[in-house]
């Protein structure tokens, strides 16, 4: 194989992993809206705050230990060594679904039958509410996050490809970094779980009914509000691990908060409602970006990485605004 | 609380209500009815003149649409309604079939009858029995099992919706405009499976229809709602031959055609705690 081809090829892989990452903030997205039509503009935060548990967790913090300290003058910081990884999950899993159990009791509850615009307003206060709360929380220093997955570059593949070059090209072998690998395996399995999980069980069909009209389920007596307090907690999961994935490959900080705006163009892309079409969105987004990056950044002094999803999104919205596998857009009540 | 059920006392019994929509408009103005149990009551009455207002009343559906009840009060096999929630109700055996059937378009139709099921907890076996009475009540339900709702048609969806409130084991289903686009003969066949689940499963019936002639041939009992309020009621043989329900409502002039000038007015009828 030619070492262009190869390029190629690797600037794909390298893509597609990269869109992965997109998909799993996508997807919380996703979750949210076809349970509830709520466009949850907090979705990043929540994976942020999820991932700033996590670590505390992992790492013995006292909570709002900043703030005890400033009135009481006391010196806390660590209550103790911290907790095993798997516990830790656990314990920001329990955090989060209490997280979604007081979003619907302090907030959803009292918008039921308002307009999608005013709950939209809604999660955009609770995106900076939980963002400064978890701020007070945790503090504002950016944390690793070490959850005991791979990472770096696998030595593995980078032999097997150097391989594939002709002799003497001086061809060094692909890079693929194995914590992109790892987010590529756990996506899969979340996309696994979470379809048979709204496949095969009654909480998960009350889910898919509540999505297709809010009206019927509420006459055959699924109450919307347990539902509700269900998809956040769902929602939070999906941000936990987003937050994990994103948070070891680049640290737990507040820009992580900020994968929500790489989940917009995936989401107009694949259609709000659809699953796979998040999947899907967020892999075109990650190849897409990373070839016009690599073949036409050099034309026009690179950064393309930056826009290129936005201007996709622009031309879907332009030319099919349901996105490649959403359904035409409804109004709901 | 504890209520002794009494069991001469009608299954709902709704209690001159008066119901605002957006706290403003005023669509039911003191409207009384009972349903005994296993009877098929019929509200008739033209587009607008409350009737799924009122249905929606009964099964508590109204506040999802910022309707209210401000007076009165309805009571359903000894509960009040009003401080239940929907879901407790479809629990205590009232459920409503929505106008315009509300089938789950992307479920297909074993899921939507399965969804029917959400409020029991009676364990599988017993729910998968009545997934085979509601075959066997609607044949044609089980040939379309696998496809999607939202592909069947409008009968299918119609026979789709009725199951999936039997799957909850009702005592009351409250039936909005069944007839709603379906070819007469399906109204026809719609109307004997009402009346055979109501004679072999001893459900009860509160059904809104604009289908007058049909309504009346099926239904034991009659009230005719006009403008929120209830201005006749009656058995259902009385009503079919009464001149003024012919003459609005079923369609047949006394003799021949008249003037517009001659038309009746109903003497409205007020109507206090029943």
């Amino acid at each position: 194989m030619s070492v262009a081809l190869l390029n190629l090829i690797e600037t794909t892989l390298n893509g597609l992993m990269a869109g992965v990452m997109y998909s799993l903030v996508a997807l919380g997205f996703v979750l949210i809206f076809k349970a509830s039509g709520i466009f949850n503009f907090a979705q990043g935060v929540l994976a942020l705050f999820a991932a700033l548990t996590l670590v505390a967790f992992q790492t013995g913090q006292v909570p709002f230990a900043h703030l005890v300290n400033a009135i009481f003058g006391t010196e806390l910081h660590k209550w103790g060594p911290g907790l095993p990884t798997f516990l830790a999950i656990l314990l920001t899993m329990l955090v989060m679904v209490a997280l979604a159990f007081l979003i619907e009791r302090l907030v959803l509850k009292h918008l039921i039958n308002q307009e999608p615009i005013i709950l939209f307003m809604a999660t955009i206060g609770l995106a900076y509410f939980l963002e400064g709360f978890g701020d007070l929380m945790w503090g504002s220093d950016v944390k690793a996050l070490d959850v005991g997955l791979p990472s770096g570059g696998s030595f593995w593949w980078e032999d097997v490809t150097r391989e594939w070059a002709a002799e003497g090209s001086g061809y060094y072998g692909m890079y693929v970094d194995l914590l992109d690998v790892s987010a590529a395996i756990v996506a899969v399995a979340l996309v696994v779980v979470l379809s048979l999980f709204s496949q095969y069980t009654a909480t998960g069909r009350a889910l898919r009914a509540v999505a297709d009209d809010h009206q019927a389920a509420l006459s055959v007596g699924i109450s919307l509000r347990t539902i509700w307090v269900i998809v956040w907690s769902i929602a939070g999961f999906v941000a936990l691990v987003a937050g994990i994935m994103w948070g070891a490959k680049s640290g737990v900080q507040f820009s992580l908060s900020l994968i929500a705006l790489k989940a917009l163009p995936v989401l107009i892309l694949g259609g709000f409602t659809s699953i796979p079409g998040a999947i899907v969105g967020g892999l075109i987004i990650g190849v897409g970006e990373k070839l016009a990056e690599a073949y036409f950044g050099p034309m026009v002094g690179g950064a393309i990485e930056n826009w290129f999803a936005y201007m996709l999104a622009l031309a879907f919205l332009l030319f099919r605004p349901q996105g490649l596998f959403g359904e035409r857009i409804i109004e709901r009540i | 609380m504890l209520q002794r059920i009494d069991e001469t006392a009608p299954l709902l019994s709704v209690n001159n209500i008066e119901v605002i929509y957006n706290h403003v408009i005023l669509v039911l103005k003191g409207v009384s009815l009972s349903v005994p149990r296993g009877g098929i009551v019929a509200i008739l009455g033209a587009n607008g003149a409350g009737k799924t207002t009122t249905l929606k009343a009964v099964s508590n559906l109204l506040r999802a649409e910022r309707g209210e009840v401000t007076k009165g009060n309805i009571v359903f096999d000894g509960a009040e309604v009003q401080s239940l929630s929907a879901s407790e109700l479809v629990r205590r055996g009232c459920i409503q079939v929505m106008e315009g059937r509300h089938c789950f378009g992307h479920l297909t139709v074993e899921e939507n009858l399965l969804t029917g099921a959400y409020t029991r907890r009676d364990g599988r076996t017993a729910v998968a029995a009545d997934l085979d009475k509601v075959y066997a009540y609607f044949p044609r339900l089980k040939e379309r099992r696998r496809s999607l709702a939202g592909y069947t048609s409008g009968g299918e969806q119609q026979m789709c919706a009725i199951g999936r409130a039997l799957m909850s084991r009702p005592k009351m289903i409250l039936l909005d405009e069944p007839s709603m686009g379906l070819a007469p003969q399906l109204v026809e066949e719609i109307f004997q499976i009402v009346a055979d689940l109501n004679a072999k499963e001893g459900v009860s019936f509160l059904l809104a229809e604009q289908n007058t002639n049909i309504a009346l041939k099926y239904a034991t009992y009659g009230y005719i709602l006009e403008s929120g309020r209830v201005v006749m009621d009656g058995a259902a043989a009385d009503l079919r031959e009464n001149e003024d329900v012919k003459e609005f409502y079923l369609g047949v002039g006394g003799e021949g055609r008249r003037s517009f000038r001659n038309v009746k007015h109903y003497k409205r009828r007020k109507r206090w705690l029943a």
